[in-house]
């Protein structure tokens, strides 16, 4: 009990600490780092109060695949290069007066929000959750994904399939310089088109188009 | 206060969210971070609904967090697309430079 306390407090200091880091960082290679740490703390944090596969999960998408994506990207752009000119301070400060009275009054909300929440009475204590090895998390969500949810699941790999499909399409150019393998050319060619029969004169050859 | 129940780890979900929010506010360098910051707001969302799921025993909150996922992560796929292109484009992603809307 004692230990599970101790650790929610570790780890959602790191992930509040590197949540901000993220936002502040000059580096942008920095914040995708400080993005990977909150990935990481917040999925031991799900592991910790049982949902084992949900945390797995947030490991492998966001840090094995969606932070990759962003570190490419980062990369790729070269932003670094670009810095803040003087004349945007101005307009810098103001952002964060805006952002930060915005940001406070949701805060307030859902402060009010938690603090007003009328606990249920059989109230259990995030921390006493008890893993059943007989059915675990990943069985129990399997058992509802694949059944009440299915539709939704296969409208998700749609979702998944329309986003791959817009990324390609997107970032995909065409170039000209490069020679390509046509397959309609290659099954129209017919003998007429290709063959020709040349006389050749003696000791001059034949010259022939490329 | 030593006891972790259900309003710590909405806390933490409201600080995570609220840090989201500012920083899509706050930034003006480059666009890449606002795209983190809207990651920080989902990943808000999520702990939400997981904290509500295991102490309700109910499984549903955690399969609307893998939908959750799904969604986050396709949007940052087409996003990063999109800031690729536009940086092709005009050879600059900073915030004050997207303009071309006159919005």
């Amino acid at each position: 009990m004692l230990a599970h306390s101790i650790l929610f407090y570790f780890f959602s200091f790191i992930a509040v600490f590197s949540a901000t880091m993220v936002t502040i960082s000059k580096n942008t290679v920095y914040s995708v780092f400080f993005l990977i740490l909150v990935f990481v703390s917040i999925s031991i944090l799900f592991i910790m109060i049982g949902a084992e596969f949900l945390g797995m999960i947030m490991l492998i998408v966001y840090v094995g695949a969606v932070a990759v994506l962003f570190l490419f990207v980062v990369m790729m752009l070269n932003i670094n290069e670009q810095v803040l000119k003087k004349s945007n301070r101005k307009g810098f400060i103001n952002n964060i007066s805006v952002g930060s009275v915005v940001g406070l009054i949701i805060f307030l909300e859902l402060l009010v929000v938690i603090g007003g929440w009328k606990y249920k009475d059989s109230f259990i204590p995030l921390s006493s959750i008890k893993i059943d090895i007989q059915t675990t998390n990943t069985h129990e969500l399997g058992r509802v994904l694949y059944t009440d949810y299915i539709h939704l699941f296969q409208i998700s790999g749609m979702i998944l399939l329309v986003a791959m499909i817009g990324a390609i399409t997107l970032t995909f150019t065409k170039r000209d310089n490069i020679k390509k393998q046509s397959y309609f050319k290659q099954i129209l060619r017919d003998r007429e088109s290709s063959i020709s029969m040349v006389e050749v004169e003696n000791e001059k050859g034949v010259k022939l188009d490329d | 206060m030593i006891e972790v129940g259900l309003g710590h780890y909405l806390t933490l979900a409201s600080i995570i969210f609220v840090i989201g929010v500012i920083g899509v506010f706050l930034n003006r360098k480059n666009i890449i971070i606002i795209l983190m910051s809207i990651e920080l707001i989902l990943l808000a969302v999520n702990i939400n609904l997981v904290s509500f799921s295991i102490y309700l025993q109910n499984l549903t909150g955690q399969i609307f967090t893998m939908f959750i996922l799904t969604v986050a992560a396709a949007e940052s796929a087409v996003g990063l697309a999109i800031i690729v292109v536009y940086f092709k484009n005009k050879g600059s992603i900073n915030v004050e430079h997207i303009n071309s809307l006159k919005g």
